[in-house]
């Protein structure tokens, strides 16, 4: 694919969905401690989110780094917008910051009380 | 390839020359850093700002010699 082929996937998978988690494995199965840990943040507060597996597809692998400026794995996008990568979800977790934003942007967390 | 930790703090100073860096070797391997750098000139950015800001003056190392940085900003 061109990188405006790429880019418009990209583009069209972040609008699309509500919470998309670009990270190496899957929710489920993370193959890597960054992106586990941003996939259990997300898991422990019941958000409904989408992983999209970077270890499948090179291209996104690549594409996600040039499309937001940033040259890691994880990245997490919520509404469309680039939030950050672990470092900044793991602070932002730990400051209350992240749940405040989603409630904000209308995604139900179901926190397990 | 690992890289050392004066080097990651070389890069990030002449990419931010005000920043004052303090690098902890996560896991002895030089290639699992943790980089706290304060800096005035984060002043008014958010943190994916910020932090691009320190990637941009790691340049082609990010991700290569440097597997993994966990960054740390802030403005004082």
């Amino acid at each position: 694919m061109s990188q405006e082929q790429i880019f418009d996937r990209i583009k069209k998978d972040v609008t699309e969905n509500d919470v998309v988690l670009y990270m190496k494995g899957t929710k489920i199965f993370p193959q890597c401690g960054f992106s586990a840990l941003v996939a259990n943040i997300l898991n422990m507060l019941g958000v409904d989110f989408i992983s999209v597996n970077v270890l499948e597809d090179d291209e996104i692998r690549q594409g996600i780094k040039d499309y937001s400026n940033w040259p890691t794995i994880p990245q997490l996008y919520i509404k469309g917008e680039f939030i950050g990568g672990c470092d900044i979800v793991k602070e932002m977790f730990e400051s209350g910051e992240l749940q405040e934003m989603l409630t904000d942007k209308g995604i139900t967390l179901q926190v397990a009380s | 390839m690992a890289i050392s930790s004066q080097e990651v703090i070389a890069l990030i100073k002449i990419g931010i020359p005000d920043a004052t860096v303090t690098i902890t070797d996560m896991a002895g391997d030089g290639d699992h850093y943790r980089a706290d750098i304060v800096s005035p000139s984060f002043t008014g950015k958010s943190r994916v700002q910020q932090h691009q800001m320190v990637y941009d003056a790691l340049g082609s190392k990010m991700g290569s010699e440097l597997h993994a940085l966990s960054i740390k900003t802030s403005e004082s």
